[in-house]
């Protein structure tokens, strides 16, 4: 390790890092203020039943409800993988 | 017309206490009539931070549940003729405290010709919490410039937006100021703590005034004098320019840069 690693590995801008994380969790939480309480739920149950037949990352269900005028629109989206493995294909 | 102050910020230790007590006496110093309501049932400390530990004979909830007058409850500050403290109760439970109950004491100090009332939110976003938001005209977030503490006060945010009086009438949002305190302007330059521009930017709300981390803020709370009064220290002139804020006076942000060190520095530094 160089004399210069040495001078480099000083801590970062912690700041901005916190900035950072602040600045996606609160994003995350605002959009999810005022929609129903059952939405978590209601997108685990989702993923249990997906992943019955896909092996989907936990990460892929998106669930949202929007407000268009008078009406709600509830909103999912499922990210499935490149390639279903070959054992949930058998299934099928 | 009375005007009523939320001081809040959903986590605890932040200063809302400290930043209720100072803006109380700020007011009062301009001649304004103020009550100062502690809503921390069985958490009392603003009594302390007031100074008036020891004169306390009834509290906020006596009076709620009709066992004294207000007028007995409310305790005048030695200092300023026309500020008064209501102490919560250090030994009932939460439930102690109702809408209803606190509705009427609001509205009796608005018959008493109060000009402001500041109501100390206790930490979290339970029944106390709610209650001291829910009636508020306006409210004062403390903030630190800390992830968990930013984190709190959105959620707090959220809530004011929608549970307090104001916006269950439909008559929208109440007035929403961030006042951010602990502020440690060495440590924003090395880049070690958030900006106000940062917390401003994740917040997006307006920042009535920034406290700098001082010494001041402990002696004040040993001694039972606001910091506000201590003239010499910074987070007392930042509590100043504050409520100056708040009447609506222009007043630009100090104490924002970090003070240099040492006489060679004083000589040789810009």
């Amino acid at each position: 390790m160089g004399i210069l690693d040495f001078f480099k590995s000083r801590p970062k801008n912690t700041a901005s890092v916190a900035k950072e994380r602040l600045r996606i969790i609160v994003a995350q939480e605002r959009a999810q203020r005022g929609s129903p309480d059952y939405l978590p739920l209601l997108r685990r149950e989702l993923l249990e039943v997906i992943k019955k037949y896909v092996n989907v990352d936990p990460d892929a269900v998106l669930i949202n409800v929007e407000r268009e005028g008078d009406q709600e629109v509830l909103e999912l989206s499922v990210t499935l993988p490149d390639q279903a493995p070959a054992a949930a294909r058998d299934e099928l | 017309m009375t005007e009523i102050i939320v001081v809040t910020s959903g986590k605890g230790g932040v200063g809302k206490t400290t930043s209720s007590a100072s803006l109380a006496v700020g007011l009062a110093r301009r001649g304004k009539k103020v009550a100062v309501i502690d809503f921390d049932v069985g958490l009392r400390n603003l009594d302390l931070i007031m100074g008036c530990e020891r004169r306390v004979v009834y509290d906020f909830v006596n009076v709620i549940h009709g066992e004294c007058t207000l007028k007995q409850a409310l305790i005048k500050d030695k200092r300023f003729e026309t500020l008064y403290v209501l102490a919560a109760s250090q030994t009932r439970d939460k439930d102690a405290l109702t809408k209803e109950g606190v509705e009427r004491v609001l509205n009796e100090l608005a018959e008493e010709g109060f000009d402001y009332v500041i109501c100390d939110s206790p930490a979290g976003i339970e029944k106390g919490a709610a209650l001291a938001m829910y009636f508020a005209d306006r409210a004062v977030v403390v903030v630190n410039p800390e992830v968990s503490s930013v984190r709190d006060s959105d959620r707090i945010l959220g809530l004011l937006s929608s549970k307090t009086r104001r916006a269950e009438l439909g008559n929208g949002a109440i007035e929403q100021h961030l006042l951010l305190t602990r502020y440690n302007p060495g440590r924003v330059e090395a880049g070690d703590m958030m900006s106000i521009k940062d917390v401003q930017e994740i917040l997006g709300i307006e920042v009535l005034g920034v406290i700098p981390e001082s010494e001041g803020v402990l002696a004040a709370s040993n001694a039972g004098v606001p910091v506000i009064l201590d003239e010499q220290s910074f987070a007392g002139q930042a509590y100043d320019d504050a409520v100056a804020r708040l009447l609506g006076e222009q007043r630009s942000m100090r104490f924002l840069d970090a003070q240099k060190k040492g006489l060679f520095a004083r000589i040789f530094g810009s």
